[in-house]
This record gives structure tokens, C-alpha cells and sequence, in this order.
């Protein structure tokens, strides 16, 4: 065997189907015998149901049935829930309105669902949707995050659009440190709503056998496990036992895909209805308007700061926006995964958050890659870099100076931080920018007449999303361990299951990679198999930068437990004591002898355990036949990835037009597997990063309709907007985990957005909020020169 | 309803097809080569690029009516015997693709843009390829992968 497969570049196992047109996502599936489905969404924000007339719709050629909220309740399937408890601070429940899976009197965003019509052809069940008669009675729509609590109460009983009222941290000894500041530096800040944008749109198709009463759900999950326990035990769709969903391959999810939504709910339910196969496929208009959304917070925050340019207090207050219901994750965003990492990379002795979370009449919004830690590394990295401009001081020394500097660190608010070593990728990521040429480089972008900017980011995020215990104590509704089988077939090769899904993360090669490295056995020979609840044990899915700290230490755990079971099969086979026996590369061997066996002989030995030789049995008494083990792990404690990131952009100010110019970033994720794949996981996350600072925006009018509802209005990035990216890593291993990892995946949408912010703001010299497009930028420089003129 | 005849990948077939029947539609739907995908309804983000005729097409701008005669190649028809295009291997190699949604029209828009310049620079290549869309990638590798192909075909 040659060296470790941990740390190598290893090109990736599931590439050769994705190149040759042979992946297979759901909308490839094509069932005998199937239907096809159309959704009926609301074309308002917010207006009561008053009637539906399905009558001529369901008369209409090849229209098999139209199902609406009357048809579901006839048969008792339950609404979507919010997952995550989260408790006000006058210790009430968060407020959660009813939110059924066919709106049943009232509709609450553009393309809420509203019925489901089923026919032999797409095209007709398309046709037929037009002859559905809905009689809405309109009301006022509430759209802005800021307004809602001003607002009509668009939910009954939930005063003032309010679902909780969060608070986190110390206020008293917050209070003390700002009285005791010498400067207060504050500001309002908008996280600007976003729209995942996956490229393979969301698609179900639900497939009842009348024969066995199984009923199957193929559908674009990041979560298969998860999304069958929801759809089991609260919309009581069909038995967890009875019931298969498979997520097959899935074109990214970036965690808009993480939970069940109302479209898989009615599509399972309308197949086990009408006994036939029922497939929808979204377009991506209903997509923009229907997938949850991330981001949306308007925060106000304030530092209080010590002459000496030490930062004594942090206090946040913010306004999360949670859309017309409450998704699945939506609780958790603005709360636990947000307010814990307020403090950033900071040693701040004390602060306080509040967040207020509130309904307004647009899409759900939910966890969007980062999910809360992009809005507290956005606030955190704005307001230092304000400080450190209104302190006199440079704005990288302001930082340094605050940096948490020893480890295990416990943070005022929540964490205790296990690794890390931030000056190290800080002073890293300056060198790498040469930061201390940017002078020159800001002369040289003047000469062209253009407005040269350097941004600063620092982050860390809370990943490896478990630890179960504290999840739960925090108002989780399920554990979030992991689970991991190895399956050693008899002719040597190795089927190896995770709960975990991936879609675009690689795991059929890192995972491969540990399993090779553990067992000894050649890539080829390993295959990973997720995304099907009847294959592989239950496990709680892929977002959070967990499937590898969580899960792919549940394989590591499993492979221990081959080789334990190994050792006693190869001492008995051997006639050697087990604890003498040493396992390397693939071999059990007997020391200082010439006597071993390889992990496939003693795999093909548990499987067909007859005489060998002079051996009656390989297998000693009270093992087992079978090579097979199960292990689930839940850490004790998260994995804290953290780096530095740098900025620099080049402003027209004659357009407005801003160009990053070059972007650098060192990251620690604790030991890597596969720098290939964390290479790809940190560009593609940069992309969505700056994409949010200069490019995307979901906008509603004042009405509630998504202006932005296509790829004509909404700005996806392309390849022509970025700069080769530079890249490099600082590592302190994770504690948390054996394997020493933390995660990779959301790193670069994490601290991208404030570094080119920075930068921006550094270029013109006055504020601009995200996305600073061209038309901001352009404005806010003519603002400023306004201003100026009027003061001269 | 049109009858019409192309040759797709290589093999001459003759469909009868409603007028309205999108290229993109056709070729998933009644030649079911699934590797062509649709990842928007505005042709706007090149998951559904095949060549017609040699040219880099999106097949959800084409109905399948007006390719009447045509040639048509589809990701499926890129490997020869088996055998990985340069383009295929060099995305491989160089971590181009990540969920694997946008790659067939992301490599066989790449495949043109070769045909049409042998050694591009970045900025040529960041520049044609801005009609498709990556969510995954940021570009990055996919941009490298296409610099190896150019360098090896």
C-alpha cells in the first residue's frame, strides 16, 4: 500500500458520470405508467381564499384529478413545522402560524401553493391549471423586514408579525462596559435577501406500490432521513417503515434543500391518492419564488472601545425576517447559529444580542450556505473596520490587536473554542496580499483614473453540527449525531453508507480516501452509497460544514471497529494472541514472523467461514460470521473553522462599476483530506460571498411580487466577474474530532461579503450597502460629492 | 405535429414531434439522453448546451422543428469508444465540476469555444463561458481545466 490517501489530491470518483451525461437526478427518472403534476401558486402576497372552483379543470382532456387543502384534509395530512424551538426572552414559545402544505384560507407569499393539478401530460395539467378558478379576497401585503412590527398582524393571533423576541449574553455587564467605554462606534446594517439558486431546480416524484403499500418519494434533498421522519410523524404522509425517499444525484442545494417543502409533502401524498406515479419538476420563476430564501436582517450594533484601541463590549440588534411561515430551520438561523458567533474572532469580554424574528408576505426564508454565521461575520467585520477608521488606528492592527490569542478560549456568549491560531492566517493573508504595496497599487488605479479599495475580513463559524446534547438543550427537535456503515463484501470490496448526502461536496471521494487510508483497500473498491433511507442507517444529512467532522468520523469510528473484529479473526486464523497482532496497509500481521493475512482474506474468512486448513473455523468463539459494523457518532463539541480574508477592488467612478481586482484567503479547517476538494468548496463559496456583496438581490415592490424572479433579473454571477482567487491554509487541528477536521464549505460565503464590502467602502470613501452594484455605487459617489459641494 | 430527421450523436433517427417541442424537450424527453439539463426557463444559464451542426447551441432557444436535418451532439456523444474528450479528462483533473448539473453544457460550450480559438487567455475564456451558469465552482477550475484542454488537443 502506498502512502496515506488522507491529504492527497485525489481526482474524484463521481466524476466520470457527471462529464458523460450519466447522472441521474430526479427529473431524469422517468416512471411507468406516471403522471404529471403543476402547482397552482398565488399570484398575491397576502389575500384570502374565498373559493376554489376545481370543477372545469378536472373535466378538462387528460386531467386525472385537481387536489386542493379539501382533499388533504380528508385525509389528515399534517402541516409543515419549524423544527427549532426557540424561547422569547419573556420566556414564551416562539410563534408559529399554522402552515399547511395547500393553502386552505388564506395565502401568505407569491407562489404560495394553493392546489395540485394531476394529468396524463404535462402540458395538460399545465392547460388545466388555467381553468382553476381561485376567488381571492387581496389585503395589504406587509413586505419590508423593517416595517413588520409596525404592521397589520397578517397571521392571526401573532401580534405585531412578531414569532419571538431573542435575547443572548449579559446586558448588565454590557451596559457597564459601554458606560465605562471611552468610544462608541455604532452602525445599521442591511444583510441583503438572497436566493440559493441551485442550478438543477427543486423536483419530486412520488411512486405507491399497491402491492407491498410501500410508498416512495425520489425528490432533490439534501436530507433524505430527516425529510422521511418529518413527513412520517408530522404530515402523517405514510409509516417511517413503509415509507423510501431517495435523494439520488442532486445539482447543489447550498441548504435550500435541506427540509421537506409543501411541493414533497402534496406530491407523496397525491401518488399514495391516485395510485400512480405523480412527478413535478419546478421551473425556476416558481423556484425563485418558492424555494426558502437567506439572509434579510436589518441589525443595529455598536462596539465599546477602550483608548488603547481594546474592545470591551458588543451589543446587536436585530430584525431577522422569516417570510410569510416558518421553514424548518428558520428558527435557528437568526438565533443559535447567529448570535453565538457575533463576537467574531475577538477576545470581548462582553456582549449582548437581541433578535427580533418577523412574518412578512414573502417566501420563506431559511438556512442559505452559512446560514446566520455570514450575518454575524457581516456585522462584526463591518463594525471593526468602522472602529478602527474612527479610532485612528489601521484597520489590520485594530484587528490583531483584539484577536483571541489562547486556546481552548471560552467565549463570552456561548463557545469554547477548541483550536485556532488567527494571527497566523491573518499575517499570512497581508503577506499573500502584500498589503504593505497596496499604497502603491491604490497610486497606480488613480493614475487610470480609477478608485482602488483593500478589504479586510476575519471569521469564525461554528460547524461539525451536532454536538446533539447542546443542540437539544438549545430547542433542536432531533439529535444531530451521525451514522456510518461498512459494509466488507466477500469478495473484498467495500460498501460504505452514510447518512450524510452530498450534492457537489465530493463525499464519494473524501469519504473513499478515509476508508482506504483506515482499511487499506484501493479506492476503486470502496463505494459510497447515501441518499436512499432504505440503503443506509438513519442520518441527519448535509448542511452546516458537518459531513466530515460528524459523519466522516462515523466512518473512521466504523473502520476501527473492522479492524477490532479483524484482529481477533486473524489471531484466531494465525494462532496468535489478538492483542499481538498489528494492522497496517491493509495486512493483519503477526510481529517479528512471516505469518499474516490481508483485510480481504479475513473478509472472504467471515463470510465463508469454513475449515482452513488446519483450522475447523477462521472464526473464534463467540464472533460472529459477517464483516460488517455500524457506528454512529456525536461529538462533544463543534469545530471552529476560522481565516482571513483580503479584498481588493478597483471602483469606475464615472459608472459606478466595481471589479474585484484580486482576492486572497488562508483558512485553518484543521486537517485537510482532499485540498482539491476544499480548493473547489472555498471558490465556490467566494462566488456566492461576492456575488451577495456586489451582485444578488431578491427585491419585492411594495405589493409583494418578486421583481427579481428570473435569471434576467436576478444577478448570478458569472465567470467573468471574479479574479483567480489565491489560496492558502494555516492548520490547528479540531479537538472535537479524531480526524482533526473542521469544515470547509461555507467558509468562503461566510467571510467573502464584509471583505469586499471593506473594499468597496475603502475605494468611494462613504457608505454603500449590499448588493453595491454599479447603480449604488455610482449614486453614493454623487451623493458624496453633493455633500461636499453643499458644505463648500 | 412535424416529422423530421437529425442525426444525434452520430445515429440518424426520424421523430414526429409537436411544433412547439423545444430541442432541450426533444432530446430529454423523446430521445431520453438525460445528461442535457434545464436549469432555467430564459435562457440563461447554458445547462442545456449541445452542438448543432458543430456550434454550441442552448437547446431550450431551439425548437427541435427548426433542426430539421441537422447534426446534433449531445455530453453523451463527446466520449468517443469509451474514451473521455480532452475537455471531459481535463475537467476531471482540475476539480471542474462540482454537483455535476451545469458540466455538460459548461464542457461542451468549452469544446467550442477551442474550436474556435486554440489558446485562449482567461479573459477569453471567463468571457465565453458567460452564458452558463456555475453555482458550485466559481469558475475557477473550470477556467484551468479549459486552459489544460486547450494545451492538449
Amino acid at each position: 500500500m502506498a502512502a496515506s490517501m488522507i491529504g492527497s489530491k485525489v481526482e474524484r470518483k463521481e466524476d466520470k458520470k457527471f462529464l458523460t451525461g450519466k447522472g441521474r437526478y430526479t427529473a431524469d427518472i422517468t416512471l411507468a405508467n406516471q403522471t404529471f403534476a403543476y402547482f397552482i401558486r398565488s399570484p398575491h402576497a397576502r389575500a384570502k381564499i374565498k373559493n376554489i372552483d376545481t370543477s372545469k379543470a378536472k373535466k378538462a382532456s387528460g386531467v386525472i384529478d385537481v387536489l386542493t387543502a379539501k382533499e388533504l384534509n380528508e385525509d389528515k395530512i399534517g402541516g409543515l413545522i419549524a423544527g427549532w424551538k426557540i424561547v422569547s426572552k419573556d420566556g414564551t414559545d416562539m410563534k408559529i402560524p399554522p402552515h399547511p402544505a395547500l393553502a386552505s384560507d388564506s395565502v401568505n407569499y407569491v407562489g404560495d401553493h394553493v392546489a395540485l393539478v394531476v394529468a396524463e401530460t404535462l402540458q395538460q395539467a399545465r392547460d388545466a391549471a388555467e381553468l382553476v378558478k381561485v376567488d381571492y379576497k387581496v389585503l395589504k401585503a406587509v413586505v419590508n423586514t423593517g416595517d413588520a412590527m409596525n404592521s397589520e398582524s397578517i397571521h392571526d393571533g401573532i401580534d405585531k408579525n412578531l414569532s419571538f423576541d431573542w435575547e443572548l449574553g449579559d446586558k448588565a455587564k454590557t451596559d457597564e462596559a459601554f458606560a465605562s467605554a471611552d468610544k462608541i462606534v455604532k452602525m445599521t446594517l442591511t444583510n441583503n435577501r438572497l436566493v440559493p439558486n441551485a442550478m438543477e431546480p427543486r423536483a419530486s416524484i412520488g411512486d405507491f406500490n399497491p402491492s407491498s403499500e410501500e410508498l416512495t418519494l425520489y425528490t432533490t434533498s439534501q436530507n433524505p432521513h430527516l425529510s422521511r421522519l418529518v413527513m412520517s410523524a408530522f404530515n402523517a404522509i405514510h409509516p417511517e417503515h413503509k415509507f423510501r425517499i431517495v435523494a439520488p444525484d442532486v445539482g447543489g442545494g447550498f441548504g435550500s434543500k435541506i427540509y421537506p417543502y409543501a411541493e414533497d409533502v402534496v406530491v407523496a401524498w397525491a401518488a399514495k391518492r391516485l395510485q400512480r406515479p405523480v412527478k413535478w419538476v419546478c421551473e425556476r420563476t416558481d423556484s425563485f419564488l418558492s424555494d426558502c430564501h437567506g439572509r434579510d436582517h436589518i441589525t443595529n450594533c455598536e462596539l465599546a472601545i477602550k483608548n488603547d484601541g481594546t474592545v470591551t463590549g458588543l451589543k446587536v440588534d436585530t430584525i431577522a425576517n422569516l417570510g410569510g411561515y416558518a421553514s424548518l430551520f428558520a428558527t435557528v438561523t437568526p438565533t443559535y447559529l447567529y448570535g453565538p458567533l457575533v463576537l467574531g474572532l475577538y477576545n470581548i469580554a462582553s456582549a449582548y444580542c437581541n433578535v427580533k424574528a418577523v412574518y412578512t408576505n414573502t417566501a420563506p426564508v431559511d438556512a442559505y450556505r452559512g446560514a446566520g454565521r455570514p450575518e454575524a461575520t457581516y456585522m462584526i467585520e463591518r463594525l471593526m473596520d468602522k472602529a478602527a477608521k474612527e479610532m485612528g488606528m489601521d484597520r489590520a492592527e485594530f484587528r490583531k490587536k483584539n484577536f483571541i490569542r489562547q486556546f481552548p478560549h471560552q467565549q463570552c456568549l456561548v463557545h469554547n473554542i477548541d483550536s485556532g491560531d488567527y494571527e497566523a492566517h491573518f499575517n499570512r493573508a497581508l503577506e499573500l496580499s502584500d498589503y504593505s504595496n497596496f499604497e502603491k497599487r491604490k497610486a497606480e488605479s488613480a493614475a487610470k483614473g480609477k478608485l482602488r479599495g483593500i478589504g479586510f475580513s476575519t471569521y469564525i463559524e461554528a460547524c461539525g453540527i451536532a454536538p446533539s446534547a447542546a443542540v437539544m438543550s438549545l430547542g433542536a427537535g432531533v439529535g444531530l449525531w451521525e451514522s456510518a456503515e461498512i459494509r466488507f463484501n466477500a469478495t473484498g470490496n467495500i460498501s460504505v453508507m452514510t447518512g450524510t448526502h452530498s450534492h457537489g461536496q465530493s463525499h464519494d471521494t473524501t469519504f473513499a480516501q478515509i476508508v482506504a487510508d483506515k482499511l487499506g483497500v484501493p479506492m476503486e473498491n470502496i463505494d459510497l452509497v447515501h441518499g436512499d433511507t432504505d440503503k443506509g442507517p438513519f442520518g441527519m444529512g448535509t448542511y452546516g460544514s458537518r459531513s466530515l467532522a460528524v459523519g466522516g468520523t462515523a466512518i473512521a469510528k466504523a473502520c476501527d471497529k473492522i479492524v477490532e473484529k479483524g484482529k481477533k479473526v486473524a489471531a484466531h486464523m494465525l494462532e496468535a494472541n489478538p492483542d499481538e497482532i498489528e494492522f497496517k496497509d491493509g495486512e493483519f500481521i503477526v510481529p517479528n514472523s512471516n505469518k499474516k493475512k490481508t483485510i480481504g482474506e479475513i473478509a472472504f474468512a467471515c463470510y465463508l467461514p469454513g475449515t482452513y486448513g488446519e483450522i475447523k473455523s477462521p472464526l473464534p468463539e463467540g464472533v460472529e460470521p459477517g464483516l460488517k459494523e455500524t457506528a454512529f457518532y456525536d461529538p462533544v463539541n463543534f469545530s471552529f473553522p476560522a481565516g482571513s480574508h483580503v479584498c481588493e477592488v478597483e471602483v469606475d467612478p464615472t459608472t459606478g462599476e466595481t471589479k474585484v481586482d484580486t482576492y486572497t484567503c488562508v483558512d485553518d479547517f484543521g486537517n485537510l483530506i482532499n485540498p482539491m476538494i476544499v480548493e473547489g468548496q472555498i471558490h465556490g463559496g467566494l462566488a456566492q460571498g461576492i456575488g451577495q456583496a456586489l451582485y444578488e438581490n431578491a427585491y419585492y415592490d411594495e405589493t409583494g411580487q418578486l421583481v427579481t424572479a428570473s435569471y434576467m433579473d436576478y444577478t448570478m454571477p458569472r465567470a467573468d466577474n471574479f479574479p483567480e482567487f489565491r489560496i492558502d491554509y494555516t492548520c490547528t487541528p479540531a479537538t472535537s474530532n479524531p480526524l482533526g477536521v473542521k469544515g470547509c464549505g461555507e467558509a468562503g460565503a461566510i467571510a467573502s461579503p464584509p471583505a469586499v464590502m471593506n473594499a468597496v467602502i475603502d475605494a468611494i470613501g462613504t457608505e454603500v450597502s449590499m448588493p453595491a452594484t454599479s447603480e449604488k455605487v455610482w449614486k453614493a459617489l454623487k451623493d458624496k460629492s453633493d455633500t461636499k459641494k453643499k458644505a463648500a | 405535429m412535424k416529422s423530421i430527421n437529425l442525426t444525434i450523436n452520430g445515429k440518424k433517427i426520424s421523430k414526429e414531434v409537436e411544433d412547439y417541442t423545444l430541442l432541450s424537450t426533444f432530446i430529454r424527453e423523446n430521445l431520453n439522453l438525460t445528461g442535457t439539463h434545464i436549469g432555467c426557463d430564459t435562457s440563461q444559464c447554458g445547462a442545456c448546451v449541445v452542438h448543432v451542426d458543430g456550434k454550441s447551441m442552448k437547446s431550450c432557444a431551439l425548437l427541435a422543428a427548426d433542426v430539421n436535418g441537422a447534426k446534433v451532439t449531445t455530453i453523451e456523444g463527446l466520449a468517443e469508444n469509451g474514451k473521455l474528450h480532452p475537455m471531459q479528462e481535463a475537467f476531471k483533473k482540475h476539480h471542474g465540476l462540482q454537483c455535476g448539473y451545469c458540466t455538460p453544457g459548461m464542457v461542451m460550450s468549452a469544446v467550442d469555444l477551442l474550436k474556435n480559438k486554440k489558446n485562449p487567455s482567461d479573459k477569453e475564456i471567463r468571457e465565453w463561458l458567460e452564458g452558463n451558469i456555475c453555482r458550485c465552482t466559481g469558475y475557477q477550475n473550470i477556467v484551468a481545466a479549459v486552459k489544460d484542454a486547450a494545451s492538449k488537443m
